[in-house]
């Protein structure tokens, strides 16, 4: 692990704790509305100041980190997983399951997901706590968004069974399972990785979107997504420019993780 | 964040000249208008450009909110609102120079009530099954008799057009101050003046004074807003608090709040006997004593301060302080009060058990509210609420839900608990309401299609809402509908929150403004209004 790496860990490190304490660290509930302080600029009773609806944004910050630092990776584990089940099998096994899986992704991507969004949402119980509705979203996302690495995992796979060592390995008689577990699957990592790490902020920005749609984080629950929503309005950005701080610490993580996990394998091509 | 790129992408551009014409007002539609045909309007980009090119027999002035002659210089209503007598202007004509007479007269109520046209503007004429009479009883006088009496039959011709029963070119031959010179889907509607409009103002000049209104189609409020700023708009309509702040920072003498508009946003229950709910729910929901406890526990004067930032009055009932004569002055918005709101609501068997409110059963008072997704002004009041009620021990689980489901939900197959939506009223008169009040209506929203009123309360505000619609007698009307107003505020079936204001910008360029409460509350007299002369030129 290189200096870089290590820095990255204890970053990371500090913010999983700030947010598993964020009880602790702030002073506020990150549901409780300050009425006669909206909108105000950093104090030291609000660091960050407050939303406008009078709430801490340190404090929703916090809780937010928590919740999408959680949720979205865990989105994206299970989309990634998905894909590598699938576009991996098609590339390894070839023949009809390939076509089919082919098909089948190029089908998944053709179809307006926004509706069946939209019905899921008018299909969930009224009475649906905040809390279980952000994990039916995050469970949505990563149920929804295999398809694209799924393509990208099974060109990956395709070309790994035509290099020279898996040909000389299957010609020397190593068995198929093993063929897989120690040849195939440790030089499709980076390309695991590498879909693992683009989707969580593309889950994080999708949860945010899916608001707009009734799906998402309920009030008066937190995310980086529902932050995020606030730099809308951009004049108010520029008059308040620590609203900037979401998106800032999406950017920071994001970029820590990726470098955390940088490998030296070279991707396959 | 798209919309945020493409306003800073818009903002970094270069500057580029917009040369327009002399005496050229431009707004924007949020859409493409779906009809000119004056008869068949529904949405409100149609009804801009009705207003602006139809010529109507009497208008409702939006400033003074009475009915003033224009096509017609007099006209009577008798046979108890069945029959309406009009004494025409002479020497007048269509902008294609067509003349205008009393077969104009009778043609366009002819085809207002036409089965076969589906007319929405003529829905308020028909209160009875039967066919419109209609005919010329002089050369410059006319008549009509509807089938049945019609409420406020008058003020109902300020949303009829007339159309030419001999020009060649039908709908587009008009009376109004302006006619369509030109449309291009997805881009604009340009609006000429009409060179035949019949008003002169007081010295002898003819009227607009307008060359042309030019209405740029454009749904993105960023870049109208962008727009106004640049110069390149005269007016933005219907702004809201937040883009309202924004711009008053910046060009505090552009910005108009002209007071509380007839909009209303409201909450309501319901009490839908077959409704998909548990029996306890549905007996809070049923109970007036819960109900009202509900509205006196929401902080209206926050929902004004927080959410509309003070552009909006807390709300009294279903009459907003717009509405100046059918406005119930006796009656005041519930004081908020969460210590007496508990006490009223342990009057109805609910009590707290530790940081919970319970019913006497021992069922947690908690509910769901719906409302749309993507208004954030209703997402805001959802977050206040929800904040208001948990004070009294109210777990409120806040859903927002695209339209269609909303509406499917309170309307079809009513699996709600309660919502929260806005309430658009066009008209001032109670007849306007009626398909809200009375109890066999679809829109009597909480409840609808009774087939026998299934409360007192209800069948009281039947039978007044029917006296007062019968009664041609204003006042007697208006103690009606006071009566209905006060039921409303004590059976509390509908929560009124707030009344939004009507906020709007306009151009230091364009004169002789003077901002009404009720729509369109800019350009109400655009006939009237002018811009500055020459041609300008803006970076």
């Amino acid at each position: 692990m290189t200096r870089a790496q290590k820095t990255a860990l204890v970053v990371l490190g500090v913010v999983t704790l700030a947010s598993l304490a964020a009880g602790w660290l702030s002073t506020s509930s990150y549901s409780e509305q300050f009425r006669d302080a909206i909108s105000a600029p950093p104090s030291s009773r609000f660091p960050l100041g407050t939303d406008e609806l009078g709430r801490d944004r340190f404090a929703r910050l916090l809780y937010g980190t928590r919740i999408s630092l959680l949720l979205a990776p865990a989105a994206a584990l299970l989309s990634t997983l998905i894909a590598a089940l699938l576009g991996g099998s098609a590339g390894y096994l070839g023949g009809r399951w390939e076509r089919m899986v082919t098909s089948g992704i190029d089908l998944f991507l053709s179809l307006p997901w926004l509706f069946l969004l939209l019905a899921v949402r008018a299909l969930l119980p009224l009475n649906t706590s905040p809390f279980t509705s952000v994990l039916i979203t995050f469970l949505l996302l990563g149920c929804l968004g295999w398809a694209t690495p799924a393509r990208i995992i099974r060109a990956g796979t395709r070309t790994l069974v035509h290099a020279d060592y898996l040909v000389q390995a299957r010609a020397s008689g190593v068995a198929p399972a093993r063929l897989f577990w120690q040849h195939l699957l440790p030089n499709l990592r980076p390309i695991l990785l590498a879909q693992f790490w683009v989707s969580v902020p593309v889950f994080i920005l999708s949860e945010a979107n899916l608001g707009l749609l009734g799906l998402g984080v309920s009030e008066p629950l937190p995310s980086w997504g529902a932050m995020l929503r606030e730099l809308e309005n951009y004049t108010a950005v520029l008059q308040n420019p620590w609203m900037l701080t979401p998106a800032i610490l999406l950017v920071v993580v994001v970029s820590l993780l990726q470098l955390l996990l940088r490998t030296e394998d070279p991707i396959p091509c | 964040m798209l919309r945020t790129l493409l306003a800073l992408a818009l903002a970094a551009a270069p500057a580029v000249t917009v040369a327009r014409a002399a005496g050229e007002l431009r707004f924007t539609l949020r859409s493409d208008p779906k009809t000119f045909n004056p008869l068949l309007v529904e949405e409100e980009p149609s009804e801009t450009i009705r207003y602006l090119t139809g010529g109507v027999l009497i208008r409702l002035n939006r400033y003074t909110q009475e009915l003033e002659g224009e096509l017609a210089s007099k006209w009577k209503v008798s046979e108890n609102g069945r029959r309406i007598d009009f004494e025409l202007r002479r020497n007048l004509q269509f902008s294609d120079g067509t003349p205008f007479t009393c077969e104009d007269v009778a043609f366009t109520v002819r085809q207002l009530m036409d089965p076969a046209l589906h007319s929405p503007t003529g829905d308020a004429f028909r209160s009875a099954p039967g066919e419109v009479e209609t005919k010329c009883t002089g050369p410059a006088s006319a008549m009509a008799r509807f089938p049945g009496p019609v409420a406020a039959l008058a003020a109902q011709f300020d949303q009829v057009a007339v159309l030419s029963a001999h020009s060649a070119h039908k709908e587009a031959a008009v009376l109004g101050p302006f006619v369509v010179a030109d449309y291009k889907p997805g881009s604009y509607v340009l609006l000429r003046r009409n060179p035949n409009y019949w008003k002169r103002d007081a010295n002898g000049r003819q009227l607009p004074y307008l060359d042309s209104i030019r209405l740029e189609i454009q749904q993105n409020r960023e870049l109208e807003l962008l727009r106004f700023r640049r110069g390149e708009l005269d007016i933005v309509n219907r702004l809201d608090p937040e883009m309202y702040d924004r711009l008053s920072k910046d060009l505090p003498h552009s910005v108009v709040d002209a007071g509380p508009s007839l909009d209303m946003e409201l909450v309501f229950f319901n009490q839908v006997s077959s409704a998909p709910l548990p029996d306890y729910k549905r007996r809070w929901f049923r109970s007036t004593e819960f109900r009202r406890a509900i509205s006196e526990a929401i902080h209206r004067d926050d929902l004004v301060r927080i959410v509309y930032r003070g552009h909006a009055r807390p709300a009294v009932g279903p009459v907003s302080a717009a509405n100046h004569f059918w406005l119930n002055a006796a009656l005041k918005p519930p004081v908020y009060e969460p210590s007496g709101t508990l006490a009223r609501l342990q009057r109805d068997g609910f009590h707290r058990a530790g940081d919970s409110l319970v019913d006497r059963d021992g069922h947690k008072v908690e509910f769901s509210m719906i409302s749309n997704a993507g208004n954030k002004l209703h997402e805001r009041m959802l977050a206040l609420i929800q904040q208001d009620l948990a004070k009294l021990g109210i777990q409120l689980n806040v859903v927002t839900l695209d339209f269609p489901s909303l509406i499917e939900r309170i309307s079809r197959s009513f699996n709600y608990e309660s919502v929260l939506m806005a309430l658009t009223n066009v008209g001032l008169d109670p007849n306007d309401q009626m398909n809200i009040w009375l109890s066999s209506a679809a829109n009597h929203q909480w409840n609808p299609n009774q087939k026998a009123p299934e409360t007192p309360w209800e069948a009281e505000i039947d039978k007044l809402m029917q006296a007062q619609t019968a009664s041609q007698d204003a006042n007697k009307r208006k103690g009606y509908f006071d009566k209905v107003q006060q039921i409303v505020s004590e059976q509390a079936p509908m929560i009124f929150l707030v009344n939004p204001d009507a906020l709007s910008a306009v151009s230091a360029n364009l004169k002789n403004v003077t901002p009404a409460l009720l729509h369109p509350q800019i350009f109400w007299n655009a006939e009237r209004l002018s811009v500055g002369t020459g041609l300008v030129s803006q970076k």
